[in-house]
């Protein structure tokens, strides 16, 4: 059963998908924290569709991943501002950029199974070469992330404050989803579309709901990213079916339950300081809720379109 | 060029794709209203799994879609009193809906089918559909469009209003739960027209457009409804006579489709722009809102 781990392809799977699980752990606690969900989703398909343009084009399918998931990245970030929205535009740059997707793969003559494996991934067939790519790109990733850690984490709890104190909030936005799109085109080629988002939402959502501070929720992020990759690939090693199947039961079956129960905990916690919306994400909320008491116009609208 | 609609998968396609393409009209304008985009995305990829899964036990795929879509959002619909702003627990379900889908596809090709089924059930399979299809979306259509046109008022109160429709009594919870399960009815019939991940063409798109272009309720459905049907139709046509090679009628949908939705955020903006971004949205209660 463990002598799976003599194989080298299984090494490299383990040694890339543990990098991956990492970064996407991380950028995953800012996504969940700026509402950016859907985004999460959306990158990765519409960096699929990138990948079978380059295919179609001949070029190496990494070009076409960065080139779309940049684009669509600055396009949501520009049509999103609006907060109202952001869900419509990041679904329709989606729904734009997958339709230009099986354009390609029908005038592609071969069938593209290269350009099919980044829809769901396959994390075993993995080079060596890939393996120091993936590991010196999540590096830097990283190296960034934290270079802009406090005012990313700063602004996306607070946005209306951090503007007011000085910090770009606009551009930090920016910045974090190229940055998202960057790191989409790299872990998509490894991990696939389906299993980078479940290593991006699952760990942050779970932990958000079992500790407060930020440190400690992107920590146990990452190492809950690492042991749902681990055990993944351990059971695809040994099993017949798909690591992303089973990364993302682990992943639901983990979530659940502590979902289900947190009110019991987080709703203590949340009464001492917080009057409202024990439910949701505590200070986000409440600046935006305070903000929205505050207009009038809001009252205006609802009475118009009841009428 | 018009005898192309003698052949009966032509047929078909031009009956279920214009079925759908209302329907689907019809219901986006409350998807709108309602934000519930994110879960109608979700619902679709729950589709996934349900086309997948019924392609093992080996019937119609959109009753498989149905089938799982429909329970799916029993389920939402009891998760809470309000799916939207829900979007961490969504983008969960989202998720492993997908990871089974993959784990049934998997079992589907070991069991020496070809990978060309993940394919069509990804980005439609509008020349596949049956007779029979059609006949079960014509009886959903229309149950769904009747449902909606009888709680139309109620809907659009909740739907604008919830605090205060509830205040009058308007039932907000149930109308929330009789919603999804008609989004889930919409989502997987424009799952098997369109693909189940270019289902915002058909379902957002042409709403988020037409809301764009108009305030009033109905002059939007009607408009929606308009759009829908052109980027079907024009998409169909140009899929089979237009062009001198066969591209997919999906590519052609949804660029129509993205295309007008970015012409009309345009046209909002250039229009009325400080209205507009001043609105504070009624659906979304974490809005920001920038006082000029």
């Amino acid at each position: 059963m463990f002598s799976i781990f003599q194989y080298q392809f299984i090494q490299n799977a383990f040694m890339a998908g543990t990098c991956v699980a990492i970064v996407a752990a991380i950028m995953g606690y800012f996504v969940i924290l700026r509402g950016l969900t859907f985004a999460g989703h959306a990158l990765p398909n519409i960096g699929f569709a990138g990948a079978a343009g380059a295919v179609l084009l001949g070029f190496d399918p990494v070009i076409g991943l960065l080139a779309f998931t940049i684009i669509a990245a600055i396009a949501i970030g520009v049509l999103g501002k609006a907060l109202r929205e952001r869900d419509i535009a990041v679904g329709i740059i989606m729904t734009f950029a997958l339709g230009l997707g099986i354009l390609f793969l029908s005038l592609y003559s071969g069938y593209a199974e290269r350009v099919y494996s980044i829809l769901f991934g396959q994390i075993v067939g993995i080079s060596l070469e890939n393996v120091l790519f993936t590991t010196l790109s999540s590096f830097l990733t990283l190296v960034i992330l934290l270079l802009v850690f406090r005012p990313l984490l700063f602004s996306s709890f607070d946005p209306e404050v951090a503007e007011a104190r000085g910090v770009p909030v606009n551009l930090l936005g920016l910045v974090f989803l190229v940055l998202v799109a960057i790191t989409v085109s790299i872990a998509v080629q490894i991990v696939g579309a389906l299993l980078f988002f479940t290593l991006l939402i699952g760990p942050a959502a779970t932990t958000i709901r079992i500790v407060q501070r930020p440190i400690w929720a992107i920590l146990l992020a990452s190492i809950l990213g690492i042991c749902y990759t681990w055990l993944g690939i351990f059971f695809a090693a040994n099993g017949t079916w798909p690591v992303s199947f089973y990364i993302a039961t682990i992943s639901f079956g983990v979530y659940l339950p502590i979902r289900l129960l947190s009110p019991l905990w987080i709703g203590q916690h949340a009464r001492k300081s917080m009057p409202s919306r024990q439910d949701t994400f505590l200070p986000h909320m409440q600046s935006l809720e305070q903000e929205q008491n505050n207009s009038t116009e809001a009252t205006g609208r609802k009475s118009e379109l009841t009428r | 060029m018009f005898n192309v609609l003698q052949y009966d998968f032509l047929q078909n396609a031009f009956l279920a794709g214009s079925l759908v393409a209302i329907m689907a009209a019809v219901t986006g304008y409350f998807v709108v209203l309602r934000a519930l985009a994110f879960a109608g995305e979700a619902l679709a990829d729950i589709d996934f799994a349900g086309a997948t899964g019924a392609a093992i036990l080996g019937i119609s795929s959109l009753l498989g879609m149905l089938g799982l879509a429909l329970l799916a959002a029993l389920g939402m619909g009891a998760l809470g009193e309000r799916v939207r702003g829900r979007d961490i627990e969504i983008g969960m379900v989202l998720s492993f809906a997908l990871g089974l889908g993959v784990l049934f596809l998997s079992i589907y090709i070991q069991h020496g089918a070809n990978s060309n089924v993940g394919v069509s059930v990804l980005f439609g399979s509008i020349l596949t559909v049956t007779r029979r299809d059609v006949i079960i979306t014509l009886i959903s259509s229309s149950a769904t469009l009747l449902v909606l046109a009888l709680l139309f008022r109620p809907l659009l109160f909740a739907s604008v209003d919830p605090e205060v429709a509830q205040a009058r009594g308007v039932p907000v919870r149930l109308l929330s739960i009789v919603f999804l399960l008609l989004l889930a009815v919409a989502t997987a019939e424009a799952a098997l027209v369109i693909g189940i991940l270019l289902v915002f063409a058909l379902l957002v798109a042409p709403a988020a457009a037409a809301e764009h272009l108009t305030r009033r309720p109905l002059t939007a459905i009607i408009l929606s409804v308009i759009l829908g049907l052109t980027f079907t139709w024009v998409g169909l046509i140009l899929a089979f006579v237009g062009t001198g090679r066969h591209l997919p009628v999906s590519f052609y949908i949804s660029t129509m489709a993205a295309l007008t939705y970015f012409a009309s955020v345009l046209i909002a903006r250039f229009r009325s722009p400080r209205r507009y971004r001043a609105l504070p949205h009624p659906s979304r209660e974490h809005i920001r809102i920038h006082a000029h």
